[in-house]
């Protein structure tokens, strides 16, 4: 017998007799706190992230002002100006590596939690260019934000690749204290754009 | 290069020799504590926490009531999506799919995501076998691996060592197997990250094959889930052309929507954060994005064993995120190596002898390991009893010795006990030669408890395990049953 | 209403003085309780070391002595915690349909002493004088088993004279543990040995609970300790009075 039906059998063996039927409540929602996107901004910072907020038009020099002189490399889609940053169409790792920086935009901002989710569609880019360099410019727009985690589960596909991100990447391996920046960007700066301003 | 816990002692010894480590207990004491106290902080965050631990654990329940058919689903669902699924009956199977799936690839290197199966299985000591090189990328796994240590906590498996032994192994052992510490490495822990992040770098950006493990495994879109921290995972499961993650079949959810409580649910109960860092959610192969040939192993290795056990199936819905480590007093003192397991704590305590059964003396001293205080299944988020468990895993113990030749000495103490509890009248006696015991010992004793009571004197035989370090009240000379029988109830 | 007291076998052999206190306070508040002779243990001992079939016969005494009773009040959450959660896994096991009928009549009719003064009769202040500086210890059982949550202070704040201070870290075991003590005696000494010092910073002179096993135990290491800290049951105090001062 293969291990496969060899496995399958033992779990039906193990459960003769046991009623699939479990009740699943629905999971509770968050009560409403307020402006969805002031709670986004400080639970984003309360990671030890940056967050600027901005109006639409200001974006461009915001992201400008964000990176610097560091050497950036942006997505396909980006809809941004970002004046001399490289346009990912398959770099490699290594040359991913020399990059500082990366700007990109995301799929959904989740205020509860601090949470920035990217699907790694063409204006976010594949997983490997958020991921390698330093510095990660995330462009959120205010309208992107959702309350909590299951409305995020809602609307993101799963068939795409996602990155949720929660502040810079951090461990709490030594001690439990906790440290900011490890594998991941050491950096995170959310900007999050203001439609009525 | 690392240790075994093959050939440990019963839980008793182990945790004698590991309450003498003082460094032991000052490194768990401070880190146990910090972590109850900040997941403290995130849960009382969250108003409807109870309903959402109700949810959470009925997600979980339901999906394992009807494991073979999410079992199917799950890998209609990953095949349709370019990934190719293997089933290992056990550790062996496991580990042999890995070393075949990496060779074929002309590699002698994987690098690892942090994960419970893969150190469950024994992988990395297979793959050496094998001559393959599996470079652990968590920080604390790191650790572990280049201080030839054994894991001791599921969340930071090297939570027994201190900032200043951390900084000894680097710069002992980095050297020896890639890009060394730096000469200035101080005891800093962001500067000891910082050093981790130079050595994995190299290992990180010319892999070819990467293993990992999975948090969650979707049935109804095939989608793993890997929930981390420090961005060795997303390194692990991007840059490398060829992924192979190992998953236990108790990993899987029905449906998309099921992540929900779960998501919510794990961060704050193990790192105590709102969310971890980064959390990734793949569904086979992504063209043109990340590993194109994705491999996932549904390993058994016991677990259809502990589905078949009534009470102890509940353990299946253990989402690995340590809460209950944090909490116990008991691993609070001792740590996790006494466990014997890369599972420790309470809910090694349960899950070990049901992947496993009793029948070795080390497994089966584990269920003992408790004081049944229930603070495990106070914080736990898929609400596994885990006290109950451990009661019925002790008769399982009990029940597989009940053909023994020659009882063990409990045995007889409790069929003693039984026969006096069964009957009043024996009690009455038991108490009577209790009592005559209590005023020859509280003529002669020596010692006086606060408050003026007569203590015994020091036991012999399995009383010594009391009166060693407790003095020990000498038995009154009137029980109360006496008492209420010469009194009338104290009314004459 | 019929009261019967299930005193505990620990209570019976070792420690006749809390039970004697129970009498007491309950009559103080005008209930007589019934003591059935028949009573022995709850069988708690044989279930949590794992002998659940030598548990039946000391389950089936337990529902035997207290039919008919409309409620027990029992001096230890431990206990209360067994016939409420546990005699119905031994009735399972004994196969036997009226054993499960019978715990399932006893089981909740069961509380801990705290859960009957403030649940069943309504009282939080009963009228004890305890003119001592004293800290209270929630045992586990109680706490997590049963949930009596503040009951035990609210009674203890009642109480006239006494001085009630906070016990750091209240709420974690005290490492007991029934048989753990036994056989796990290193472990179990080194929580009592943190519960003790604890205790002794809080300056008090009576650490109070509401179970002996584990009074016995922190008290045992207290004691070893000299630590000038003596233990008493919760009903030793609710049921002092300015007569006993």
């Amino acid at each position: 017998m293969s291990a496969r039906d060899d496995i399958l059998r033992r779990v039906r063996e193990a459960l003769d007799g046991v009623s699939p039927a479990v009740a699943v409540p629905s999971a509770p929602r968050a009560p409403g706190r307020g402006d969805l996107a002031d709670l986004f901004a400080e639970r984003v910072a309360d990671y030890r992230a940056i967050v600027t907020r901005c109006a639409a038009e200001e974006v461009e020099r915001v992201v400008r002002d964000v990176l610097g002189p560091a050497r950036a490399v942006v997505p396909p889609s980006l809809g941004l100006d970002v004046p001399g940053a490289v346009v990912d169409e398959g770099l490699t790792a290594d040359e991913l590596d020399v990059c500082d920086a990366v700007v990109t935009r995301a799929r959904v901002g989740i205020a509860e939690t601090g949470t920035i989710v990217l699907d790694h569609t063409d204006d976010q880019g594949r997983r490997a260019i958020s991921l390698v360099p330093d510095l990660h410019v995330c462009v959120v727009d205010e309208s992107q934000v959702v309350a909590d985690v299951p409305d995020a589960i809602a609307l993101l596909d799963p068939a795409r690749p996602l990155t949720w991100v929660s502040g810079p990447s951090a461990t709490s391996d030594i001690e439990l204290d906790r440290v900011e920046g490890v594998h991941g960007p050491r950096t995170l700066h959310v900007v999050l754009v203001d439609p009525q301003l | 290069m690392s240790g075994t816990f093959v050939g440990m002692p019963a839980f008793p010894d182990a945790a004698r020799e590991a309450l003498g480590d003082t460094q032991l207990r000052r490194n768990l004491a401070h880190a146990t504590r910090t972590i109850r106290d900040k997941r403290a902080r995130v849960v009382a965050e969250v108003e409807d926490w109870e309903e959402l631990r109700l949810a959470g654990a009925a997600v979980k329940e339901a999906a394992l009531r009807d494991l073979a058919t999410h079992l199917e689903t799950l890998e209609a669902s990953l095949t349709a999506a370019g990934a190719t699924v293997h089933w290992a009956r056990d550790a062996e199977e496991a580990c042999a799919i890995v070393a075949s799936v990496t060779k074929a690839h002309g590699v002698d290197e994987v690098v690892k995501v942090k994960s419970m199966a893969t150190a469950e299985i024994g992988l990395n000591e297979a793959l050496e076998a094998e001559g393959i090189a599996a470079w652990e990328t968590d920080l604390a796994e790191l650790i572990v691996q280049l201080g030839d240590d054994l894991p001791s906590h599921i969340l930071v498996p090297a939570i027994h060592r201190n900032r200043a032994e951390v900084r000894e192994i680097f710069l002992r052992r980095m050297g020896a197997v890639g890009r060394p510490a730096p000469d200035d490495l101080t005891d800093e822990p962001a500067v000891l990250a910082a050093a981790a992040r130079e050595h994995l770098r190299e290992k990180f950006l010319r892999a070819t094959v990467a293993v990992s493990g999975a948090n969650f495994a979707v049935a109804d879109t095939g989608t793993l889930v890997v929930v981390e921290s420090e961005g060795n995972g997303r390194m692990c499961l991007t840059l490398p052309e060829v992924l192979i993650s190992v998953v236990g079949i108790e990993k899987v959810v029905a449906t998309w929507a099921d992540l929900d409580p779960l998501l919510r649910l794990l961060p704050r109960s193990s790192t105590g954060e709102r969310m971890n860092p980064y959390t990734s959610t793949w569904s086979g192969v992504t063209p043109g994005d990340g590993p194109q040939e994705v491999h996932v192993v549904l390993l058994d290795n016991g677990r259809t064993r502990a589905l078949a056990d009534d009470v102890g199936r509940q353990a299946l819905r253990c989402i690995r995120c340590s809460a209950c480590l944090n909490v116990c007093p008991v691993y609070e003192r001792v740590g996790g190596h006494a466990y014997g397991s890369v599972y420790p704590g309470p809910i090694g305590a349960i899950l070990n002898p049901l992947l496993h059964g009793v029948a070795d003396e080390q497994t089966a001293s584990l269920p003992y390991a408790s004081s049944l205080c229930g603070a495990c299944f106070e914080v736990c988020p898929v609400r596994i009893d885990i006290p109950s468990v451990l009661v019925d895993q002790r008769a399982a113990v009990v029940d597989s010795h009940r053909g023994d030749r020659v009882p063990k000495p409990e045995a007889v103490a409790m069929r003693a006990a039984a026969w006096t509890f069964s009957d009043a009248r024996r009690l009455r006696l038991a108490e009577r030669a209790s009592g005559l015991a209590g005023r020859v010992l509280g003529r002669f004793s020596r010692t006086t408890l606060p408050g003026g009571r007569a203590a015994t004197g020091r036991l012999p035989g399995p009383g010594a395990g009391w009166t060693g370090a407790r003095d020990l009240p000498a038995p009154p000379e009137e029980s109360f049953r006496e008492w209420w029988d010469r009194t009338d109830g104290g009314r004459s | 209403m019929r009261v019967a007291l299930q005193v505990t076998c620990v209570n019976d052999a070792m420690f006749p003085e809390t039970g004697k206190a129970v009498v007491r306070l309950l009559r103080r508040l005008g209930v007589e309780v019934d003591f059935p002779q028949a009573q022995t243990c709850c069988g708690q001992p044989m279930v949590n070391t794992g002998y659940v079939d030598e548990a039946v016969p000391v389950v089936r005494t337990f529902v035997d002595a207290f039919a008919g009773y409309d409620a027990v009040v029992t001096p230890s959450g431990s206990c209360a915690g067994s016939a409420r959660h546990q005699h119905s896994i031994v009735a399972e096991r004994s196969g036997d349909p009226a054993l499960v009928a019978a715990v399932a009549e006893t089981g909740p009719r069961t509380y801990e002493l705290s859960e009957f003064l403030v649940d069943v009769l309504g009282v939080t202040d009963v009228g004890a004088y305890f003119p001592h500086r004293v800290t209270y210890h929630p045992t586990c059982h109680s706490l997590r088993m049963l949930g009596v949550g503040d009951r035990p202070r609210r009674l203890l704040e009642a109480v006239r004279g006494i001085e009630l201070v906070e016990l750091p870290h209240a709420s974690e075991c005290c490492g007991f543990g029934g048989t753990f003590a036994l056989k796990n005696a290193d472990t179990s000494v080194a929580m009592g040995a943190d519960k003790a010092r604890h205790v002794r910073d809080t300056g008090a002179e009576v650490l109070v609970a509401g179970d002996n096993s584990c009074l016995m135990h922190v008290g045992g290491l207290l004691s070893r300790q000299r630590a000038g800290v003596r233990v008493a049951h919760l009903a030793e105090v609710l049921a002092s009075t300015e007569d006993d001062a």
